[in-house]
């Protein structure tokens, strides 16, 4: 059995900050990102793109990168406006979004660039 | 042309037996499985069911002729065998929606499930199924917010949600039992809730209890970034104090309280969820007692009637059995009643129980609650099982971590992101879940310590309650 550690989360640390899901794993790689991609294109779901300060995380409304892309489903496209957006805001969290229209829902919505935490 | 007085007992299938009898789209249709006496025709046993639950009473009586009783009675109108059972048969009543107040479980209920289970007629009696017409569905009030809404006031999206209920159950101080809630909500959860039998005891009234874990709540936002709750339990020895602490918790900012619907009742629990879409506060339900009721098979009232009764009465949230944990529960039967918890149109499905369509319209859906003996060997499971609209609760599977609280709640919620992230990538991750959990261990020094920690936990006891299947 592995010694037992401290769990190291403060208010002080910055980097104990989270973002929802997949925020407890390790970055994804591009190949994982394409993935998910791939897979709220599967579902039939609309792909958006959002980004924040990582300080401003909590608040319900990120900044859209540009509208959804509604009926998108080239993944290489997709993939593309999420690393424009990134390009254009190095240090803030870039998020993708698969948007549900008919649950009226996000059925997916991950950070695929982290930002730099303050 | 009026009907004569006779008095006297008359046999009920000259009036409750209908078998050309077309049910019309606004009845109520329920479905019971019969243990008649012996020697008790199925037709005789159907009909008395029929009229025991709606307007029959043993003898004619003259104020009969006062109304129109074939417009009122219940109708038994399908008798049908049970799946590799000689001695019971299933009788499908339809009941006229007039025989009832809208809105109203409780009354619908009383009807139902009343003077019936006792009649002597019949040996044993459950009542497996009930449709509940559009028409009625739309005059209850139902679930306060639905999946939808509670996924954009929490800001959870893509993943089932995790949870975890504080142990011990009883004996904590208000401020002891506020520092396991946010070891919990520090660590990763989304969630933590009272226990059932948590409501305002000697050891901790609930006023301190409210308050230490809203500052819980509070602090373990600040520090994670993201959005928290604990369900309050607001169930009470009276309505009036149900609704004094369910308006204390609003006031504190607590995003969500809880109710536990059979125990405390459903004229209670009917209009706490009212309260609750006013009032803007998230609605957990909890189910005690519903073995005592659903559990035997030949007796009481099966769980996916229960189910529906809650949808109907209002809950954003409703505990269903795990299948993979220490209690109770079939694995088709319960994918069966968690669709009619979430989707608004289910189909008739004998292979998971359902007897019949389903339509709810546009009333909102619930967020099927798995909890009880889970630990993170069975997220793989559980989430193929329950998918994304699913709140995953681990109690022991949080508390009993070696290192506390804070790093078992990491290790789910890193299992649960490991096995999501997975799913989407197309991985079987029930088949795979080894190799999932595994890899997603290596970043994850919690994960790694849980899964040592419960290798070999394995609830493999046979469900009591199975559906009817042919035996030959």
């Amino acid at each position: 059995m592995s010694a037992m550690q401290d769990y190291r989360s403060s208010l002080e640390d910055v980097n104990s900050r989270k973002f929802e899901t997949f925020s407890y794993l390790p970055a994804m790689t591009p190949e994982q990102i394409r993935q998910q991609v791939e897979y709220i294109v599967g579902k039939g779901w609309n792909p958006a793109i959002e980004h924040t300060e990582p300080e401003n995380a909590f608040d319900h409304y990120w900044y859209m990168w540009k509208l959804p892309m509604f009926g998108e489903t080239d993944v290489e496209a997709i993939l593309a406006e999420a690393e424009a957006c990134h390009k254009a805001h190095p240090n803030n969290h870039v998020r993708l979004i698969g948007y549900d229209n008919y649950a009226q829902s996000q059925g997916a919505a991950m950070v695929v660039y982290r930002g730099k935490p303050v | 042309m009026a009907k004569t007085y006779n008095a006297g007992v008359k046999e009920y299938r000259e009036t409750y037996w209908m078998p050309d009898y077309t049910p019309k789209d606004t009845d109520i249709l329920a479905c019971f499985k019969i243990t008649p006496q012996p020697g008790v025709p199925r037709e005789e046993a159907a009909a008395a069911v029929a009229a025991e639950s709606s307007t029959g009473t043993w003898t004619t009586v003259w104020t009969d002729l006062l109304t129109d009783l074939d417009h009122y009675k219940g109708r038994a109108y399908a008798i049908e065998d049970v799946p590799g059972d000689d001695e019971r048969f299933y009788a499908f009543i339809a009941y006229p929606i007039d025989l009832f107040e809208e809105g109203s479980v409780v009354n619908v209920f009383t009807s139902l499930v009343g003077n019936v289970f006792g009649f002597k007629a019949v040996r044993a009696l459950r009542l497996e199924d009930v449709r509940f017409p559009i028409a009625y569905v739309m005059t209850c009030n139902g679930p306060p917010h639905g999946i939808q809404v509670e996924r954009d006031v929490m800001n959870k999206y893509g993943r089932p949600l995790l949870g975890c209920t504080i142990k011990p159950k009883l004996g904590l101080s208000a401020k002891n039992y506020g520092r396991a809630v946010y070891e919990c909500l520090r660590g990763g959860l989304d969630f933590t809730k009272d226990d059932e039998n948590v409501n305002s005891q000697p050891f901790m009234r609930w006023r301190q209890r409210f308050d230490f874990v809203m500052d819980a709540i509070d602090k373990a936002e600040r520090e994670t970034g993201e959005r928290k709750g604990h369900y309050l339990n607001v169930t009470a020895p009276t309505p009036e104090e149900m609704y004094k602490r369910a308006e204390y918790a609003k006031e504190i900012g607590a995003p969500i309280i809880m109710h536990d619907y059979i125990t405390g009742g459903w004229c209670a629990n009917t209009g706490l969820a009212q309260w609750c879409r006013d009032n803007g506060v998230l609605l957990h339900i909890h189910r005690a007692m519903h073995a005592v009721i659903d559990r035997h098979p030949h007796h009481g009232i099966h769980f996916r009637v229960l189910t529906k009764l809650l949808r109907l009465s209002g809950g954003d949230h409703l505990h269903t059995g795990t299948v993979v944990g220490k209690l109770e529960g079939d694995r088709q039967a319960t994918l069966g009643w968690i669709d009619l918890l979430r989707e608004s149109y289910i189909k008739e499905d004998r292979s998971r129980g359902i007897f019949f369509d389903q339509d709810w319209g546009s009333m909102p859906g619930v967020f099927a609650v798995a909890s009880g003996g889970i630990h993170v060997w069975h997220m793989p499971a559980l989430v193929t099982i329950f998918g994304d609209d699913a709140v995953l609760q681990f109690g022991g599977g949080t508390l009993g971590h070696p290192w506390g609280n804070a790093a078992g709640a990491a290790a789910n919620r890193v299992a649960l992101e490991a096995c999501v992230e997975a799913r989407n990538r197309g991985v079987a991750i029930e088949k795979e879940g080894k190799e999932v959990l595994t890899a997603a261990a290596n970043s994850s020094p919690e994960l790694k310590a849980a899964m040592e920690t419960w290798k070999e936990i394995k609830f493999e006891f046979d469900t009591v309650d199975k559906l009817d299947v042919a035996h030959k």
